[in-house]
């Protein structure tokens, strides 16, 4: 039975493929129109045809269904695309098979159904998989890449070390700010740690109490925290929340945090320009010899 | 008042979530950047204290323009415990999970309009309004 309707489904492809061809480029008006071009939609949707096609003739799921999933996930299609199209085709062959037969009974009907659905489910399931497996794939790269920019620590001079934070600080990330600032600290030997949080969006109670705990920390094994980046709006709602962080200094810039630093560790800036006019000043009195 | 969008705090992301579009919705009713951040941080707040103690929960935002006034409102809304002593937990530096227990003290200094409900074992509903001026 099986065996036959599928022979059946095969011999008349080229009808059943026209039916299909015109349900779809219906649907392209309601759902996918723009960004995608008549000719474009036109060549996959013949190649997504024959592909459906040759899974029929296979029994089942097949390198072609897979490179195909390939080019369409590329392409950045959506996924309704698919699920559409292949409702699509089950609702198409299934008319079509029954409209070449004169008398119908109701056991008739329910086999080509059974058997139109036996063909189509491996392909759908095959597709849904590879498009959530190209989903998930991107999540955890993201997630590996946001890891790895958590919490850097830059040893910028001797005993001098900054950590910038860019982004939302939730539990895990508070943790490795932690388990970082003070490894890094104790590593790079640092005098002054500067944790610049210019890049934060919102400094709440839990993420000031991570920092004001960083701190306490990093002064436990004999260094000094500033606190520096701090946004006025952010210096407002700090006052607002009621939160004391009068135990380490505050800058509103890396840059003053940074003199800062500097005169803890006995050190300064020194601009070189009045050096370089000496200079200049001493040729010009050289050549007047 | 137009129609609420809510936000479910499951995890600690959709805490992110919430705050997203909490400070969009303030940006287009015409906040300044401070009171963005005040609007962004009670949010922070909220939310982390439904994923903390209540496990899951909604935030929801209402945006009212009414003849004389305009503002947004923010409701925090969960069945979780509820809380025994609403008086201790608006005092200052009162934490059961050892944070600096400055957080619903800190959301009513925050905005215009605070409001909470609590029942043990029913759950707990905060509503709070900035006004914009």
């Amino acid at each position: 039975m099986d065996e036959k309707l599928k022979n059946m489904a095969i011999e008349n492809s080229d009808s059943i493929v026209q039916l299909w061809m015109e349900e779809i480029n219906s649907l392209k008006l309601d759902n996918y129109t723009a960004s995608i071009s008549d000719e474009l939609f036109e060549s996959t949707n013949r190649q997504f045809v024959n592909v459906i096609f040759q899974s029929i003739k296979d029994g089942g799921s097949s390198k072609a269904v897979k490179d195909f999933s390939e080019r369409i996930i590329n392409l950045g299609w959506p996924l309704g695309y698919i699920t559409d199209g292949l409702q699509v085709f089950r609702r198409v062959t299934v008319d079509y098979i029954l409209s070449q037969y004169e008398q119908l009974n109701s056991e008739f009907i329910s086999n080509v159904l059974k058997s139109v659905d036996a063909w189509v489910e491996p392909i759908i399931r095959q597709l849904v998989n590879e498009y959530s497996g190209s989903w998930e794939n991107t999540v955890s790269l993201q997630r590996v890449a946001l890891q790895e920019l958590s919490a850097p620590l830059i040893p910028v001079m001797d005993g001098i070390t900054i950590m910038p934070l860019i982004g939302t600080v939730d539990t895990d990330r508070a943790k490795l700010i932690m388990e970082n600032l003070l490894d890094g600290a104790i590593k790079h030997n640092s005098e002054v740690v500067l944790i610049d949080i210019t890049g934060v969006p919102v400094v709440d109670t839990m993420v000031a109490h991570h920092i004001i705990q960083a701190a306490e920390a990093v002064r436990l094994i004999g260094a000094t925290c500033i606190l520096v980046g701090i946004r006025p709006e952010i210096a407002q709602t700090i006052v607002n929340l009621g939160i004391d962080l009068s135990k380490f200094p505050t800058k509103s810039s890396l840059k003053k945090g940074f003199r800062t630093a500097l005169e803890i560790t006995d050190r300064q800036v020194v601009d070189l320009e009045n050096r370089a006019d000496s200079i200049e000043h001493m040729i010009q009195s050289l050549k007047g010899e | 008042m137009k129609p609420q969008s809510c936000v479910n705090i499951k995890k600690e992301w959709d805490i992110v979530a919430a705050r997203q579009l909490g400070r969009d919705i303030a940006r287009k009713i015409g906040f300044g950047t401070v009171d963005q951040a005040r609007i962004a941080t009670t949010i922070s707040e909220l939310s982390r204290n439904i994923y903390l103690y209540a496990d899951h929960g909604q935030i929801c935002f209402e945006v009212i323009d009414t003849f004389d006034n305009k503002g947004l409102c923010i409701i925090a809304i969960d069945v979780g415990p509820g809380i025994e002593d609403i008086g201790q937990v608006l005092e200052d530096g009162y934490s059961t999970s050892g944070g600096l227990g400055a957080g619903l003290p800190g959301v009513k200094r925050l905005m215009d309009e605070f409001d909470i409900h609590s029942e043990v074992g029913k759950g707990t509903r905060i509503k709070t309004i900035k006004w914009l001026r």
